[in-house]
C-alpha cells in the first residue's frame, strides 16, 4: 500500500492538530476561561487582517521557519541538536555586534556581514557539542541544552557589559544603523526581506536534501550509520559534523534576521524560546523542509494570535508553549499508533516485511554506531 | 574569622544548591538503569515545584507541599512513560516535548490562579532539623547537618538505592533491563513495567526535588524557576557513572560550583554575575567533555523495546 503510506506524515499531521485543539478547548473550558472567545481572538490575531498576517504571523514565523529548518536537517542526520535556541542567540549577538562595530564597511557590504557572522556564530555554537560528539563520544542532547544556558547569560552579559547601549541605561544594545538593516518586502507592513530568505532556504534544502549527492548521504546516515558507511561507503562522522554545523549555522542565521530585520538591537529574553518550538515545527513537518515552510507559519499564527488572546480574552500567553507541547506529544504518540496499526499484531514475519521510515522519522531503532550515545 | 564564616556560608550554600541537584539525579539515575532517558526531568521538577507550592499554601504545611510535589512530578513522568515506555515513541523528543510541556502548563495555572504579573507568594518553608551531637562538629556541622528535612532524604537515599540496585533481586531485574531487555525479558521481567515504575520513581524524586526548590530554597514560586536543573542532573548522573554514591557526590560537587559565587563575592572579587550564572552549565560541559570517556551507560539506554520494524 504504497500510497497509504506515502500519505500517514499528512494523516499523522491533521490528526495531531486535531487533538490539540480539541485538548486546548478542554484546558480552557477547564481554566474557566470562554473557549469560543479565546479561539476566536487566537484566529482574529493571527489571519483577522492583513496587518495581522504581514505584520504579526509571517514576521514571527520567520525566526520559527528557519530554526525549525536547522532542526529538520540536524534530525534527518541523526543529530539530536536541541540547541538551536543557544546557536540563534550567538548568532544575534554576532549579528549586532558586526552591525554595530563594522561601520567602515560600504553601505552595501554591512548586511551580508552582518547574516555573515550569524551564520558563523551559529556554526561556532554548534561545534563545541559537534567536537563532543565525534572527538570525545559525549552524546549531543545534553550539551547542546547546556549550551542554550551559556548563551542566554552571554546575551545577558553583553547587553549589561561590553554590548550595551550609550546611554547605559536599560539592559539592550544600541539599534543597528539603516545599512545594516533587511530591507521591508511589502509597503505598509513590517514584513522584511528575511521571510524571502527563508523561503528560498525551504526550497533549496529540499531540493539539497531531494537530489545532490551530499543530501543523500544526510539521509543515509540518519537511516543507519552501519548500512550508509558500508553499502553507500558514505563517511558518516564527515556527514554528522558537516550536517551539526550547516544546523547550527541556519539557528545563528535567525538570530542575525531576527536583529537585522524586526529589534534592529540585542535585549535579554529576544526570543520566546524559538529554539525549542522549532522542534515542534520540524516534526509537524515530517523533517520535510517544505513542510515546515507550512509548520513554521502556522506556529507564527499560533504566537500571533496568542497575544491577541491574552489581551482579549484574558488567556495568558504562555498557553502557547503548553499547546506546542502537546503538538509534539501528539504528533509522536499518533505516529507510532499509525504504525502499529499498520502491522498485523502477532505476526513477527509482517514485522520484519515493513521498512522502516514513513511518517516523521523519529524512531531511531535502527543501528547506531558503537559508542554512539545520546547522553 | 570572617573567612571561616565565608566558608561555613559557601558549604551551607553548597548543601542547600546541591540537594535539589541530587534529589533529581538519584531518581534519574533508578529511571537510566532501567534503559529509560528522561529528559523531561526539567518538567518534572517545576510541576514539583509549583504542586509543592499550592500543596504548602492549601494545607499551610511545607511537608505535605513536598508530598504533593512528589506526586505532581509523578503525574507528568507518568505522561512521558506513557508515550515513551506504553508506546515506544522516541525518548528524547518526548522528554524534550514534556519539559517544555511542563514549563507551559505550570506558568498556565500558576497565572490563571495569581495573575498574569503574578504575585510574590510568600509560603511555609521546610524547619530545619538540627542532628544532635553532629551539627555541633566545628565548620561542617551546621552545613551539613543542621537543614532541611529532605536533605538527610539525600543522605539516606545513596546507601538505600545503592543497596537496591546492586544487592537484591529486584534491583538486579531493574539493571537487566537496562542492559538486555530481551534476556531479561526471557528470565521473566517484566520489561516495561520494571521502566514505566522507575520513570515513575525519577518523575517522583523530581517533584521532591522542585518543591524543595519551592519550600526549603527560596519560600515562593516562580515561573521556570527549574533553570535547567533537569538537565544538570541529567549530566550528574553521567558524572556519577549511573552510581548512586557517586552521583550524590558529584550533585553535591556542581553545588559547590553554583554556590562558588556567594564566596567570591565574600572576597570582594568584582566579576560580572552573568559570569557566575554560567558557571554551572560551562562547568558541566567541562566535566562531560573530561569524564565520559570512562563512563559506560547502560546497554539498553534510549532504544525503545521491543523494537518494532
Amino acid at each position: 500500500m504504497p500510497d497509504r503510506r506515502r500519505l500517514a506524515p499528512l494523516y499523522v499531521a491533521a490528526g495531531a492538530l486535531v487533538l490539540t485543539a480539541v485538548l486546548l478547548a478542554l484546558g480552557l473550558v477547564l481554566g474557566g476561561y470562554d473557549p469560543h472567545a479565546a479561539l476566536s481572538a487566537l484566529v482574529r490575531g493571527a489571519f483577522g487582517s492583513r496587518d495581522a498576517f504581514l505584520s504579526v504571523t509571517l514576521v514571527r514565523a520567520v525566526p520559527l521557519i528557519l530554526t525549525g529548518l536547522a532542526v529538520a536537517l540536524a534530525f534527518r542526520a541523526g543529530v539530536w541538536n536541541i540547541g538551536a535556541e543557544g546557536q540563534l542567540y550567538a548568532g544575534a549577538i554576532a549579528g549586532v555586534w558586526v552591525g554595530l562595530t563594522a561601520s567602515w564597511l560600504p553601505a552595501w557590504a554591512l548586511l551580508p556581514a552582518v547574516l555573515g557572522a550569524s551564520l558563523l556564530a551559529g556554526a561556532t555554537w554548534a561545534l563545541v557539542p559537534a567536537m563532543m560528539k565525534l572527538k570525545l563520544g559525549v552524546g549531543e542532547v545534553i550539551t547542546t541544552i547546556l549550551m542554550n544556558f551559556v548563551a542566554i547569560h552571554a546575551a545577558s552579559f553583553m547587553v549589561r557589559g561590553p554590548l550595551q547601549e550609550s546611554r547605559g541605561v536599560f539592559p539592550q544594545t544600541d539599534a543597528v544603523g539603516p545599512a545594516a538593516r533587511l530591507p521591508l518586502l511589502v509597503d505598509g507592513s513590517r514584513l522584511h526581506g528575511g521571510f524571502l530568505l527563508a523561503v528560498l532556504l525551504c526550497l533549496g534544502l529540499w531540493a539539497f536534501l531531494r537530489w545532490s549527492r551530499a543530501g543523500f548521504a544526510v539521509r543515509a546516515v540518519g537511516g543507519s550509520v552501519e548500512v550508509a558507511e558500508v553499502a553507500g561507503r558514505i563517511r558518516s562522522r564527515k556527514v554528522v559534523g558537516a550536517t551539526f554545523l550547516a544546523s547550527g549555522a541556519l539557528a545563528g542565521l535567525a538570530g542575525g534576521v531576527e536583529v537585522s530585520g524586526v529589534t534592529f538591537a540585542l535585549y535579554e529574553n529576544l526570543s520566546p524560546g524559538w529554539g525549542y518550538t522549532a522542534i515542534a515545527v520540524a516534526l509537524l513537518a515530517g523533517l520535510n523542509p517544505i513542510g515546515v515552510l507550512v509548520t513554521g507559519t502556522f506556529f507564527g499564527a499560533l504566537q500571533a494570535g496568542a497575544g491577541a488572546m491574552q489581551r482579549s480574552a484574558g488567556v495568558p500567553a504562555v498557553w502557547v508553549v503548553a499547546v506546542e507541547a502537546l503538538v509534539i506529544l501528539a504528533v509522536l504518540g499518533l505516529d507510532q499508533a499509525w504504525r502499529r496499526a499498520m502491522v498485523p499484531r502477532g505476526s513477527a514475519v509482517a514485522h520484519r516485511a515493513l521498512p522502516e521510515g514513513s511518517g516523521p522519522k523519529t524512531d531511531r531503532s535502527g543501528e547506531r554506531g558503537p559508542g554512539d550515545s545520546d547522553v | 574569622m570572617f573567612e571561616a564564616l565565608a566558608w561555613v556560608a559557601f558549604l551551607e550554600a553548597s548543601v542547600r544548591l546541591g540537594v535539589p541537584l541530587a534529589l533529581a539525579a538519584l531518581g534519574e539515575t533508578i529511571t537510566e538503569r532501567s534503559g529509560v532517558i528522561n529528559i523531561g526531568l526539567e518538567g518534572s521538577i517545576i510541576a514539583g515545584a509549583l504542586g509543592g507550592a499550592l500543596g504548602a499554601l492549601a494545607t499551610g504545611s511545607a511537608g505535605t507541599g513536598i508530598l504533593l510535589g512528589g506526586v505532581a512530578g509523578m503525574a507528568v513522568a507518568g505522561v512521558f512513560a506513557a508515550l515513551a515506555i506504553g508506546l515506544g515513541t522516541d525518548q528524547i523528543i518526548t522528554g524534550t516535548a514534556v519539559t517544555l510541556g511542563g514549563l507551559g502548563v505550570t506558568g498556565a495555572v500558576y497565572q490563571a490562579r495569581f495573575g498574569v504579573t503574578g504575585t510574590a507568594l510568600s509560603l511555609p518553608t521546610l524547619d530545619r532539623w538540627s542532628v544532635p551531637v553532629l551539627s555541633d562538629i566545628p565548620m561542617l556541622g551546621s552545613p551539613l547537618f543542621d537543614q532541611p528535612p529532605t536533605t538527610y532524604l539525600v543522605y539516606a537515599l545513596g546507601p538505600i538505592l545503592w543497596y537496591w540496585l546492586f544487592r537484591t533481586s529486584w534491583g538486579l531485574e531493574l539493571r537487566a533491563a537496562g542492559e538486555a531487555p530481551d534476556a531479561a525479558r526471557a528470565a521473566g521481567v517484566r520489561v516495561l513495567k520494571v521502566r514505566a515504575v522507575a520513570a515513575l520513581f525519577g518523575g517522583l524524586l523530581a517533584g521532591v526535588a522542585g518543591a524543595h526548590l519551592a519550600l526549603a530554597h527560596t519560600g515562593t514560586f516562580a515561573e521556570n524557576m527549574s533553570a535547567g536543573r533537569g538537565f544538570i542532573a541529567i549530566a550528574v548522573v553521567v558524572l556519577g557513572r549511573w552510581h548512586p554514591g557517586w552521583v550524590v557526590v558529584a550533585a553535591m560537587f556542581f553545588g559547590a560550583a553554583s554556590a562558588l559565587q556567594f564566596l567570591l563575592q565574600a572576597f570582594g572579587l568584582d566579576v560580572p554575575y552573568q559570569l557566575f550564572l554560567a558557571l554551572p552549565y560551562v562547568l558541566t560541559l567541562a566535566a562531560l567533555a573530561g569524564w565520559v570517556g570512562r563512563a559506560t551507560a547502560p546497554a539498553a539506554l534510549a532504544l525503545p523495546w521491543p523494537r518494532r520494524r
